[in-house]
């Protein structure tokens, strides 16, 4: 509808404000609704059996016992998720994930499930089925996994990207390669090259709210979903294919969602809870444990990356070389692809290569988390970086500073960049406090540099104007962080009215167009793209409505400040009229005014960010301690400047974690051992000094208000950062992803046995 | 099987209910009495988002058994505002956006509230340690441990 989402430089008077969030009292008071917060009629408890085993055959699965107990009103297996996915393989993986088909592939697997009249009798019942399993060898470790000799995860997996099809199955999916130049030229030019070989454990988004849902279908087809989920509309898609429901007859309501960070992109357990509410007859809520959440649902990558950077002595990068193994699970995945094509993405590079491996493993299926695949990649070559640069005797900011890409800049992974922000975070990292800050013994300080793509994607809005002048906003995409508030303020500014006569929804699937999920930073931006083409709509409503109040030609009617005005001296006894005026009157000038949109947000501007933290490291035990920390990233344009902060600590905090703390831990029998909060530890608040930020506003050329993504760039940085940081306080550098008090130990010992 | 019958005070109400034995409190709170501001994170007491008050003591309900409530006085997050009057923590944390996605707030405006009444100056480090048994996992705890400050704050200036 002719909208122009260019950038156009402007003075806000709503947007960069720092208002209360309109879903804020009811998240104060416990009123909030989120997944397992909503009952229904005749509701059924829903509970799923999961397999003790790595790798197995299930050979048979007994439920009669479990049929016969009181209160039991359906168990299903995969014969009751029967398989409609018509060759599609990405939806057979997605199915067979629900519910194991043949072979359960992870210690979690789901492999039955029942519903029951309460959780009581659910969990009886799960003991009553009988599964015979015929145990496989199987492989945990990703480097492993990727042997030749390694337990065969699929035997129909032939590694793609290769020149020729090879002639043995193996666990390795794909191959992808990046880059552009001759990086063997590029070596040879350099005076300097530093390789080295790093590795990351396995983590989990560690969302609080456990993936919970209530499913009710019909006996008429008809069917409804509460779920907390990113993304409704792609559930929605996702279950009907799965379950053979007509997408318009699912209405899937996104309830509020209690942390995701993209652990909730994928559907889980909800075509079970589908499946059990359509062979039961009654709704089925289904609520994951906390050992279930570790066990089953989507943990990101385990790496293992080689990093090979060369440069001059005048400290110019002449090439830039990195392999990157993956894992995906056992289902094929594109992870070791984004981390190739993110590894380089800071830098300005005549000669850069990088090669991605997706390696199939016996643990649960990963899933995307916080600009995934990308912390790792940042960890090896940010690390190497910095080993670099000591190397060459530069100082780590201004050897950065030196190779950093600009806008016309070639992408290590293809595209020019247009206009990009890090160059000015380094800058602005290079005249921190924080930098000249003063260390004590057994302190270290580090830096390091961190990209993000963003996404856009299909989005709908609508925005509604009661007769009372008060402004309903329907967005489709998922409030994870406060973007009911943030595009609150962009709708008041648009329309030139005060923010408190704005109030966002999210809307569900029937009320809406689709969206595509929320991920890769794209809530705000994209949907705030869409606000401001909704509200443009109904601005042009609202001039013909006033030019009919007013009995002029709409022509010579403008808008501004939420008032439409009529131009020229001729009309100099006509007053302006409010939008509030103009919303009484509409029942007798054209009936409700509404603006619409539906857009792909094109144009996703690339984040960039440069993190500094100091730690102290026990040398006795190893224990790190982070003891200050700074955060500086472009946002475009900070919508609203205190949420964008809590998603650059957010970010910070998760890879504080990750760095230092968590990791999936398997045992030799493939079985995970550490499936709780209390074993897989996550950072607490006495774990964490207070984390500064520095927001940058280079606004991007492809929002109207110059917005980009937030959500995910600052947890790309916090793994190099601390990294080097902990090298610079022992005096070794440190390879492997958590830096916990045994590796630390391991690596001093080493260090001292030379 | 028959329940338990149980006698308490919720929130300043006198509350009758049955539960099983092996039945929690938050079992109880949430899928008895529809009070479901308290949130199951864990089940194991391990990230304090079913953070009550049980006479005056901070518990997680995940690891007090319904039966266990019996002639005791619990407070939970619906009766932390006084009719249309937030209680100060809730306001300062509304202020300083110390919540994100929310679903730890309930639980952490109960341990603040508990925290300030026992230590109505905490320094930095006793709000630190006095919340470490909540976890929250979007906001690095920078603004929760501003907005306790501010509240605390504002709770001495009343």
């Amino acid at each position: 509808m002719n909208f122009d989402p260019r950038y156009s430089g402007r003075n806000f008077s709503s947007v960069g404000t720092r208002p209360v969030r309109p879903d804020g009292v009811d998240k104060v008071t416990g009123r909030a609704r989120y997944g397992a917060d909503f009952n229904m009629a005749g509701q059924l408890v829903g509970r799923i059996l999961r397999s003790p085993h790595a790798h197995a055959v299930i050979k048979s699965i007994d439920t009669s016992k479990a049929e016969k107990l009181a209160g039991v009103k359906a168990v299903i297996t995969a014969k009751d998720l029967p398989d409609l996915t018509d060759g599609d393989a990405a939806m057979y993986d997605i199915l067979d994930n629900c519910m194991a088909r043949k072979k359960a592939l992870y210690d979690g697997h789901a492999v039955a499930a029942v519903a029951a009249i309460d959780a009581r009798t659910a969990r009886q019942a799960l003991k009553l089925i009988e599964v015979d399993y015929e145990v496989l060898p199987h492989v945990t470790d990703v480097d492993e996994a990727a042997q030749h000799h390694a337990p065969l995860i699929n035997d129909q997996v032939y590694t793609e990207g290769l020149e020729e099809k090879p002639a043995k199955p193996s666990n390795v999916t794909k191959r992808t390669q990046f880059g552009h130049g001759d990086v063997h030229k590029g070596f040879a030019e350099a005076d300097f090259i530093v390789e080295r070989s790093f590795k990351t454990e396995q983590t989990h988004q560690g969302y609080i709210e456990p993936h919970a849902c209530v499913a009710s279908v019909n006996p008429d087809g008809t069917a409804e979903l509460w779920v907390c989920t990113q993304g409704h509309f792609v559930y929605r898609q996702h279950c009907a294919q799965l379950l053979g429901l007509e997408a318009s007859k699912l209405r899937v309501t996104s309830s509020e969602i209690g942390g995701g960070f993209g652990g909730k992109t994928h559907v889980w357990a909800e075509p079970v809870a589908l499946a059990l509410s359509r062979k039961a007859g009654r709704p089925v809520k289904l609520v994951m444990t906390r050992d279930e959440v570790f066990r089953a649902s989507g943990p990101t990558s385990a790496t293992s990356i080689d990093v090979k950077i060369g440069a001059r002595k005048d400290g110019t990068i002449t090439a830039a070389e990195a392999t990157l193994r993956y894992s995906c699970g056992p289902y094929a995945g594109s992870w070791a692809e984004i981390g190739a094509m993110t590894a380089f993405a800071c830098y300005k590079l005549e000669n850069v290569k990088t090669v991605g491996y997706e390696v199939l493993v016996n643990r649960p299926k990963t899933a995307a988390y916080r600009a995934p695949s990308a912390p790792m990649a940042a960890f090896a070559v940010e690390s190497a970086v910095d080993e670099l640069a000591k190397e060459l005797g530069m100082d780590a900011v201004d050897f950065r500073i030196k190779n950093a890409a600009q806008e016309g800049t070639r992408s290590s992974y293809g595209p020019i960049y247009g206009p990009i922000g890090i160059g000015p975070t380094l800058e602005a990292v290079k005249s921190h406090p924080h930098m000249k800050a003063p260390l004590k013994a057994n302190q270290g300080r580090g830096m390091a540099c961190g990209f993000w793509f963003n996404f856009g994607g299909q989005t709908c809005t609508d925005l509604n104007i009661g007769m009372d002048g008060t402004v309903s906003l329907a967005v489709g995409t998922v409030d994870v962080g406060g973007s009911r508030a943030s595009l609150s303020l962009v709708a008041a500014e648009e329309l030139g009215i005060d923010y408190s006569n704005v109030k966002a929804i999210v809307a569900d699937t029937s009320s809406l167009g689709y969206n595509d999920m929320t991920d890769g930073s794209r809530g705000t931006f994209s949907s705030s793209m869409a606000t401001i083409s909704a509200a443009r709509n109904a601005i042009k409503i609202l001039k013909d409505r006033a030019a009919q109040m007013w009995d002029i030609p709409v022509e010579d009617v403008t808008w501004e400040k939420g008032h439409a005005i009529a131009k020229g001296e001729k009309y100099g006894n006509l007053s302006p009229l409010s939008l509030k005026d103009i919303a009484a009157k509409s029942g007798t000038t054209g009936g409700p005014i509404a603006g619409h949109s539906e857009l792909v947000a094109d144009g996703a501007g690339v984040s960039f960010a440069t993190h500094i933290c100091d730690v102290e490291v026990d040398p006795e035990t190893g224990s790190t301690r982070v003891i200050r920390y700074t955060v500086v990233q472009d946002a475009g344009k900070a919508v609203h400047p205190t949420y964008v902060e809590g998603q650059y600590q957010g970010g910070a905090a998760q890879g504080i974690g990750w760095a230092l703390n968590e990791e999936y831990i398997y045992g030799k029998d493939g079985r995970l051992q550490n499936a709780g909060f209390l074993d897989y530890r996550i950072p607490v608040c006495s774990d964490l000094p207070m984390i500064d930020t520095q927001i940058l506003e280079i606004p991007n050329p492809n929002h109207p208000y110059g917005v980009r993504g937030v959500g995910e760039t600052s947890i790309v940085p916090p793994l190099a950062a601390i990294a080097n940081a902990v090298s610079n306080a022992v005096g070794v550098r440190m390879t492997h992803i958590p830096m916990s008090p045994p590796r630390i130990l391991a690596a001093l010992e080493a260090e001292r046995e030379g | 099987m028959a329940g338990i019958a149980v006698s308490t005070t919720i929130n300043g109400d006198a509350v009758e209910y049955l539960c099983q034995p092996d039945e929690t409190l938050l079992d109880v709170l949430r899928d008895r009495l529809g009070l479901t501001g308290a949130k199951e994170g864990c089940g194991t007491g391990d990230c304090g988002a079913c953070s009550v008050i049980v006479d005056g003591r901070l518990v997680c309900s995940c690891l007090v058994l319904g039966a266990e409530a019996e002639g005791r006085k619990v407070e939970t997050i619906e009766g932390m505002a006084h009719g249309d009057q937030l209680h100060p923590l809730q306001q300062k944390f509304l202020e300083h956006a110390a919540l994100q996605c929310g679903i730890c707030t309930p639980g952490f405006l109960i341990a603040a509230k508990d925290l300030l009444e026992k230590n109505p100056s905490p320094t930095e480090e006793e709000i630190r340690f006095g919340l470490a048994g909540n976890l929250c996992r979007c906001t690095g705890y920078d603004k929760i441990v501003r907005a306790v400050q501010d509240a605390a704050n504002v709770m001495k200036g009343a």
